[in-house]
């Protein structure tokens, strides 16, 4: 693998209305190149109507390591669910 | 006359991919006024998300108990954070963000005029969490099969994270039924004063919307005004009557034929009042929003000097 190629990421759309969904990664000298690459590599049996291609370097991601510091003060919040709220009975569309 | 021909050639495939129930991308082709209908929509729909959180966080400091606050908090965060994906959602379509406040600050765009309304009492809270909110989800449910993509994805997205808001507006109500008579009082005083807005918030009836017919052809809207505001009456009846809550409507009775409930006709006068501008609260509203836009210019201005200060140190030192 040459040292010049880029890491890129690569999101691809199955169907309009959806999300673009991470499938993976590949090398490519730039976007466009990783763009053909991309429809080669992960688009071959029409799994695709839209494809996104993000240089890996360009994604800033959270570290699984700090989940306990980072996602700490979300965890005891009970009352952001639903569930918490009892109902009447014969009370079924809140 | 070419142009012309490829136009109305683009306007039919366009129809054609609604019709089939496709969805629009940002990057699609789409006809002037179907992204000006949505900038319209999605961006009032946004201001009504962010302006909302005026008549709850008035009684954030005056909670009756510290999990009532909590919880009051973390509704009028999720309200911050919905204004925030339809924003964006808009934004997908060509206008900034500075755009839109704009037009929301000089009157250009609108909100939901049900926010002009004062929350006078504790009850209010309930009664918006449970009225106000179940009207909005009945319609925003609906909007979740729209036809732009983003603005369903958004749909999709605070549709879960809503369902809390209208059980904690119900709990309140409900616990204040089983209080003493003076509770009781205040929750059937509640419901008395937001009945009756909440049912406008579906909009005017079918045969007079605006924006109803291009709207529901261009799948933009999916169910329409009348259909969505009986549905919000038929469940709303039975939840009021559940907890001994009178709904304050003379002519409401049960159809056994349309298998509905009938009810009284809506005070369109008052509705026009407070659209254009003269409900109890407008003028607060937005000269609030206005103030705190401007009070946090300098929190923006930081923000961009701190930034700009940290790309001119080279990446070694900093």
């Amino acid at each position: 693998m040459s040292d010049q190629l880029q890491l890129y990421e690569v999101f691809i759309r199955s169907s309009r209305g959806l999300d673009h969904k991470h499938v993976g990664s590949l090398h490519a000298d730039d976007a466009h190149q990783a763009l053909e690459y991309a429809r080669d590599v992960y688009t071959r049996r029409g799994e695709g109507i839209s494809i996104w291609v993000v240089a890996s370097r360009d994604i800033t991601a959270s570290q699984e390591s700090d989940c306990d510091s980072f996602y700490d003060p979300l965890d005891d919040k009970p009352y952001r669910h639903a569930a918490m709220y009892e109902l009447p009975e014969g009370i079924d569309s809140l | 006359m070419r142009d012309n021909m490829s136009l109305v050639g683009n306007e039919e495939k366009f129809q054609s991919k609604v019709d089939a129930e496709e969805k629009v991308e940002p990057k699609d082709w789409m006809p002037e006024k179907y992204r000006q209908n949505l900038i319209r929509q999605i961006s009032q729909h946004a201001h009504s998300e962010v302006i909302g959180e005026q008549p709850e966080g008035n009684w954030i400091s005056r909670a009756p108990t510290l999990e009532r606050k909590a919880i009051l908090m973390a509704k009028v965060q999720d309200e911050a954070g919905h204004g925030l994906y339809l924003y964006a959602a808009a934004e997908t379509l060509g206008i900034t963000r500075d755009e839109l406040i704009d037009r929301l600050h000089t009157g250009a765009s609108k909100y939901a005029s049900i926010f002009n309304y004062p929350s006078l009492t504790w009850a209010d809270i309930g009664a918006i969490g449970w009225l106000v909110d179940s009207a909005a989800i009945v319609n925003q449910v609906s909007l979740q099969n729209t036809s732009y993509g983003p603005y369903a994805r958004a749909m999709v997205k605070i549709c879960k994270e809503e369902s809390f808001h209208q059980r904690q507006g119900y709990n309140i109500m409900m616990t204040l039924m089983q209080g003493a008579e003076l509770q009781r009082d205040m929750a059937q005083d509640a419901l008395n004063r937001w009945w009756w807005p909440s049912l406008m918030m579906f909009g005017p009836h079918d045969a007079e919307s605006a924006h109803s017919a291009q709207s529901m052809k261009w799948k933009i809207k999916r169910r329409s005004n009348d259909e969505l505001r009986q549905q919000f009456v038929d469940q709303a009846v039975q939840q009021a009557q559940a907890i001994g809550l009178v709904v304050p409507d003379t002519d409401l009775v049960w159809n056994e034929q349309r298998g509905h409930y009938d009810f009284g006709a809506i005070d369109w006068e008052e509705f026009q009042r407070v659209v254009s501008g003269n409900g109890p609260c407008n003028r607060q509203r937005l000269a609030h929003h206005v103030s705190a836009h401007k009070e946090g210019a300098w929190v923006r201005e930081a923000m961009a000097a701190y930034e700009s200060k940290r790309r001119a140190v080279p990446a070694e030192v900093a």
